[in-house]
């Protein structure tokens, strides 16, 4: 697919019926990927030498994690889009995608706390990874308050978005900013394309399913939000054409 | 520019609390502390550098809302803006305005406030040279905050929100250089983890707040 066809999707006529083409789809898979990596994982994978069954609960943490980032990753991709070439879809994507993301970072400190208690001896620990996603969690609120706040859409767009690329450089300072203030508790990662060092196969399996699972109910969800938002949209349109006359 | 600089800094000085209001706050901070977590001297000295720290960017923090907002209730923000001078020099002026009002005196009264805190001898110098990097880069970023809350009707709370993740790296930085000042451990790595954050800040932020400016008085 060439980038033309894809901007024919900035047409929100277009981008509703195309959506509501794939949307079933996409729902059935990720509810499908989702209770399949779930049962497989909590019920038929054998229990950690070491962590007895709490190991199961990398199959909300990861998945939720990655999303989490992933997420504000699609907002800033989106953002710039906006900036560029003024879609109204793309700024009211990285909108809709926003209060997803914030919830995957909640989602994934607190599964997080709760394996962090029975293993570390604590819920919460002011380690490297954990404190740059609560600091996540807080640019999160801060993008969602500041589209909250403003009453004039295309206002809202570009200063939120003009934010999600200051907050996306200072994210990342921040990140590597903990890194040099305290010394981490947290594992190294999990999942990586490069290293041989993966977690076992019998995790690994289940795993990527659930983070697939996670990947399409997310665009599900982004997809479903941003139908919401330019429905939305275009009704307050009608009303004012109506109070109008 | 000079003339903006010179009329920003007249206002606040006469329109009162520019300048003592920021001071002030942060002595109140130094006041509480050993109310919240009791007067021993060696616990004092040991949180003082972080304290201070917190202290200077909580009094910088509310003062970010006077940078713009009288400006842009009397109108006098739409008349700058059509001023030939870029709207980018605009903000690095108020910015700059902003730091010399809040983040000097603190700096200046950084010292006193140490004393108060019971400050070990050797964390002074690393404490100021740390204050005086790391605050302009404070007020270059709440000027940015401040250009996007500008508009709003009960913009204070949101602020805050905006700009206190944004200050994270700063403070961390900024508190570490001073704590390892106290201990007497090498202050050269934050030093120059500080400095470039407020070089970078100050060189690329302004077109940032300049553009929300912008949109702001569309």
């Amino acid at each position: 697919m060439n980038l033309n066809t894809l901007w024919a999707y900035a047409n929100p006529k277009k981008f509703i019926q195309a959506t509501d083409r794939v949307l079933p789809v996409i729902s059935i898979l990720a509810v499908l990927s989702l209770v399949v990596g779930l049962v497989w994982g909590f019920f038929f994978t054998p229990e950690d030498y070491r962590q007895g069954s709490t190991v199961k609960i990398i199959y909300l943490h990861v998945p939720s994690a990655l999303m989490a980032i992933n997420a504000w990753l699609m907002m800033l991709v989106t953002s710039l889009v906006w900036i560029v070439r003024r879609h109204h879809v793309s700024a009211l994507a990285a909108r809709a995608a926003a209060p997803v993301g914030a919830v995957m970072t909640l989602i994934a400190l607190a599964t997080g706390a709760i394996w962090g208690q029975p293993m570390w001896g604590t819920w919460w620990a002011w380690d490297p990874r954990l404190t740059s996603f609560l600091i996540l969690f807080l640019f999160y609120l801060g993008y969602i308050a500041l589209w909250e706040a403003i009453e004039d859409d295309d206002t809202a767009a570009d200063l939120t978005s003009i934010l999600c690329l200051v907050g996306s450089v200072f994210a990342l300072l921040s990140r590597y900013a903990v890194n040099f203030w305290n010394q981490g508790l947290h594992q190294g990662a999990s999942l990586s394309l490069d290293k041989e060092e993966n977690v076992a196969d019998v995790f690994y399996y289940p795993l990527l399913v659930c983070i697939a699972g996670f990947v399409l109910l997310f665009i599900a969800l982004v997809f479903l939000r941003t139908q919401t938002e330019i429905r939305a949209r275009r009704m307050r349109a009608l009303l004012a054409r109506e109070r109008m006359g | 520019m000079i003339a903006l600089l010179i009329r920003d800094l007249r206002l606040a000085m006469r329109a009162g609390g520019g300048f003592g209001l920021g001071l002030a706050f942060f002595l109140i901070v130094v006041t509480l502390v050993p109310f919240g977590v009791g007067p021993q001297s060696e616990l004092l000295a040991r949180i003082a550098a972080g304290i201070l720290w917190l202290g200077a960017l909580l009094a910088c923090l509310l003062s970010l809302d006077r940078i713009l907002a009288l400006d842009w209730e009397d109108g006098s923000l739409d008349l700058l803006a059509t001023a030939p001078l870029p709207m980018e020099a605009i903000v690095s002026i108020k910015a700059l305005a902003h730091w010399l009002t809040t983040g000097l005196p603190l700096v200046l009264f950084a010292p006193v406030f140490g004393l108060l805190m019971n400050l070990p001898e050797a964390g002074y110098k690393p404490l100021v040279l740390s204050l005086l990097l790391g605050t302009p880069a404070l007020s270059v970023i709440g000027t940015f905050g401040a250009a996007l809350t500008v508009g709003l009707k009960r913009g204070g709370l949101l602020l805050s929100l905006l700009v206190l993740p944004l200050y994270v790296p700063t403070l961390i930085f900024g508190a570490e250089m001073a704590r390892r000042g106290v201990e007497g451990l090498d202050i050269t790595t934050p030093l120059l983890m500080l400095a470039g954050i407020t070089c970078g800040t100050i060189a690329l932020l302004p077109f940032a707040s300049a553009a929300v400016l912008k949109v702001n008085l569309r």
